[in-house]
């Protein structure tokens, strides 16, 4: 119930037929060796390649969630997709800043995209992408907010040799045992968050403690709860419970008059978008925030935001982004102030995001100077040390995960907000590599290019 | 986690829960049971009413100007729903009316959507019913232990209305045999439009009651729906002392089912629905209704 597709922009105009038919007649009356020489060179098909580079531009299918449990995050990426196109086409500063050979689009060809709503259902992304690829000979793919949905477009992505560049997805799984040669992470793995946060949590509320942990019951939630418990327990923490919930469960009493009942010092909070939202509200109604402390390990988008009342005071989470980055990265002040001219609002994470990921695509694009996919993805894997919003970042080509630091935020107090949005100090930004656990850790094997 | 303090936590708590999917699940009962009309729009109407009592709140400052607007709001919705789609639908197939109120939902989700956003909208509890109370084997929010009296004083009015008004023996009796009851010259037509009605508000007055303690968004319908769906096939579907009991029924075997294995909660719900479907497929208090 409540789902609805928004592709407006597939929907070919009249005048866009006309000009489609034409092309397509064209293309027709032309030797068919020359039109196939002009668009592959020497490379054979490959996926929808060469249709889908073959006119003045190209197409990005993106499926997000817009209803259901992470619907707020969801419409949050979009936003960053949407200003990244509309940079990338414009030839804006700050993408050229990041692709420095961008001029205007992506090769000089207009991106054009369409949007589906995923209620963050693999299903659903999967059927939403599968005729984006069809009907719409999309060149590159995009979407999640739910790692399960990111672990079946990964799959997707290597049966139809289309890319696809993740959105939030901080399950292990997405570029470990799951990773595929066409898939690229630019946030981080639930390992890498364990890694930042751990010994920070440790350093705040010492050794040996008593974990209760509220976990989401998908590849997400296993693995994320896995990072923190395999971290902490090297300082003596142990679990005392560890709640699995459905995503989108309508009630949390049940597992929280556990989690009271437990002897838990800390509570792990490892649910995600709304489930977040409801689990914190209901655990201070039910006065186990007064005995513990609470730790958010993979930051939520619009969290401190949903659930008002100071909830996050002193709450720590390992992010990708916060907004005050600004004022020590100047590519994080453009981003920031282009996209609360656009919006209205500052930016979180899921929109940075989603911004970056298209960002490096385009440069990605542009080095390998064209849209074949086997070469786009050698220039993924190439290292090159690319200028983001949080300093430099680079792809490790054994896994396709970005590089990239790590922030650790910690909660305000409500009196100490200097404006309505300032709801996080940044405590620590730790570079990434030191951070990750080795390349095949988790069982990744790439697969083949073609 | 199996203690004796947990369980008996976990007992109390599934009461608690058990008592509000009774008086959700009871707008959803009355209304099939008279009309015949599964209403799959029951889940949004639910939401409705959270949002309704939201909107006064936030005009108000209220708690019960909150209750009372949104749940005469939801009257006047259900009543003109029911004017202007439902009835047409009565003399329609069993798919028609699925479809038709699965539509009708989807409009409602989306067009709270439109207004209110995606992100969640929070109703505080009356100041008298915050904080938490110690029951001495547990703390318990203050707020969760008066919705069990106020879900009990509304069933209680329910029962009233069902069981000691003529309203309330024309509804019985046409979940009875609605063919006899069109046949003793009774304006079953008006009968409907007031059942439709009064089970609109109930699930609207559910909705604003429930808004304290999730916070609202405008899925918060559906989770409840199927919950809801899951209680009336235990109680007995058309029945509305089979929704209270199947209600309680539901709400233990969650919050018990947690305590062994959290992961499990909901689909025990499930198995024990499908065990009941198998032994008796009317229902534990149904009765043979309309069909």
């Amino acid at each position: 119930m409540g789902r609805r597709n928004h592709d407006s922009r597939v929907n070919p105009t009249r005048r866009e037929l006309l000009g489609a038919g034409l092309g397509v007649a064209g293309a027709l009356a032309l030797p068919a060796g020359l039109v196939r020489q002009a668009f592959a060179a020497d490379h054979p098909p490959i996926g929808p390649w060469p249709a889908s580079a073959s006119g003045d531009s190209v197409f990005i299918g993106i499926a997000v969630p817009r209803t259901g449990t992470y619907a707020v995050q969801g419409e949050d990426e979009l936003k960053g997709w949407q200003l990244a196109v509309e940079h990338i086409n414009a030839g804006n500063p700050l993408i050229r800043q990041i692709s420095p050979r961008t001029k205007k689009g992506v090769l000089g060809k207009e991106v054009k995209y369409g949007v589906a709503d995923s209620a963050a259902k693999p299903n659903d992304a999967v059927q939403a992408e599968q005729r984006f690829i069809t009907q719409n000979k999309a060149v590159l793919m995009t979407g999640s907010t739910s790692s399960a949905v990111a672990v079946a477009l990964n799959k997707l992505a290597q049966r139809e040799k289309v890319l696809y560049v993740t959105g939030i997805s901080g399950s292990n799984d997405t570029t470990g045992k799951d990773c595929v040669r066409y898939g690229f992470r630019q946030c981080f793995y639930g390992q890498t968050a364990a890694a930042a946060i751990g010994p920070v949590v440790v350093k705040a509320y010492g050794k040996n403690r008593k974990a209760a942990y509220l976990t989401p019951d998908y590849t997400y939630g296993h693995t994320v709860t896995k990072s923190m418990q395999d971290y902490l327990s090297t300082a003596g923490w142990t679990t005392v419970t560890n709640q699995v919930a459905p995503l989108g469960a309508p009630d949390y009493s049940s597992y929280l008059l556990n989690v009271a009942n437990s002897g838990a010092d800390v509570l792990i909070n490892v649910n995600w978008g709304h489930d977040a939202v409801l689990s914190i509200q209901q655990a201070q109604r039910f006065g186990i925030l007064d005995k513990m402390k609470l730790v958010v390990p993979y930051q939520v988008p619009f969290l401190a935001r949903e659930v008002g009342g100071g909830l996050l005071t002193d709450v720590y989470a390992a992010t990708g982004f916060w907004w005050t980055l600004q004022d020590k990265y100047p590519l994080a002040k453009m981003f920031v102030d282009a996209f609360e001219a656009k919006y209205g609002y500052k930016p979180e994470w899921g929109a940075n995001n989603a911004y970056m990921s298209f960002a490096l695509w385009a440069e990605a694009v542009e080095n390998a100077g064209t849209f074949y996919p086997p070469d786009v993805i050698k220039s993924f894997e190439a290292g090159r040390k690319v200028q983001s919003t949080v300093g430099e970042v680079y792809f490790r080509k054994e896994d396709h995960q970005l590089v990239r630091p790590v922030v650790v935020v910690r909660g305000k107090k409500p009196a100490e907000m200097k404006n309505k949005e300032d709801f996080y100090d940044v405590v620590e930004i730790l570079p990434g590599l030191p951070l990750m656990q080795k390349p095949d850790a988790f069982g990744c094997n790439l697969g083949d290019y073609a | 986690m199996i203690t004796w303090p947990n369980f008996v936590s976990q007992l109390f708590n599934g009461l608690a829960l058990g008592a509000l999917l009774a008086l959700i699940s009871s707008g959803l009962t009355i209304i099939y049971g008279t009309l015949g009309v599964l209403n799959l729009a029951h889940g949004a109407m639910f939401m409705l009413g959270g949002y309704a009592g939201y909107a006064a709140y936030q005009a108000t400052g209220s708690y019960l100007v909150a209750v009372l607007a949104g749940t005469l709001f939801m009257l006047v919705v259900g009543v003109v729903m029911e004017r202007v789609i439902i009835r047409h639908f009565y003399a329609r197939p069993l798919e028609d009316q699925l479809l038709v109120t699965f539509g009708l939902a989807i409009c409602i989700v989306e067009v709270v959507r439109l207004a209110f956003s995606s992100q969640s909208m929070s109703v505080p509890p009356p100041s008298l019913l915050t904080g938490i109370t110690s029951l001495g084997f547990m703390l318990y929010p203050t707020y969760r232990l008066a919705v069990v009296g106020i879900v009990a004083v509304a069933l209680l009015a329910l029962f009233l209305v069902l069981y000691r008004t003529r309203l309330g023996m024309i509804v019985r009796a046409g979940i009875e045999d609605s063919v006899m009851v069109d046949s003793l010259g009774i304006n079953v037509d008006r009968v409907f439009m007031t059942v439709f009605g009064i089970g609109a508000m109930a699930a609207g007055f559910a909705g604003i009651v429930n808004a304290p303690i999730v916070s609202l968004t405008p899925e918060v319908g559906e989770a409840i729906l199927v919950q809801a769906f899951v209680v009336i096939v235990i109680g007995g579907v058309g029945s509305f002392p089979g929704a209270v009991v199947g209600g309680l029924i539901a709400g233990e075997i969650i919050s018990l089912t947690s305590m062994v294995n959290p992961a499990y909660a909901y689909v025990m719900l499930f198995a024990a629905m499908t065990l009941v479907l198998m032994l008796r497929p009317r229902g534990l208090l149904g009765t043979r209704g309309r069909e």
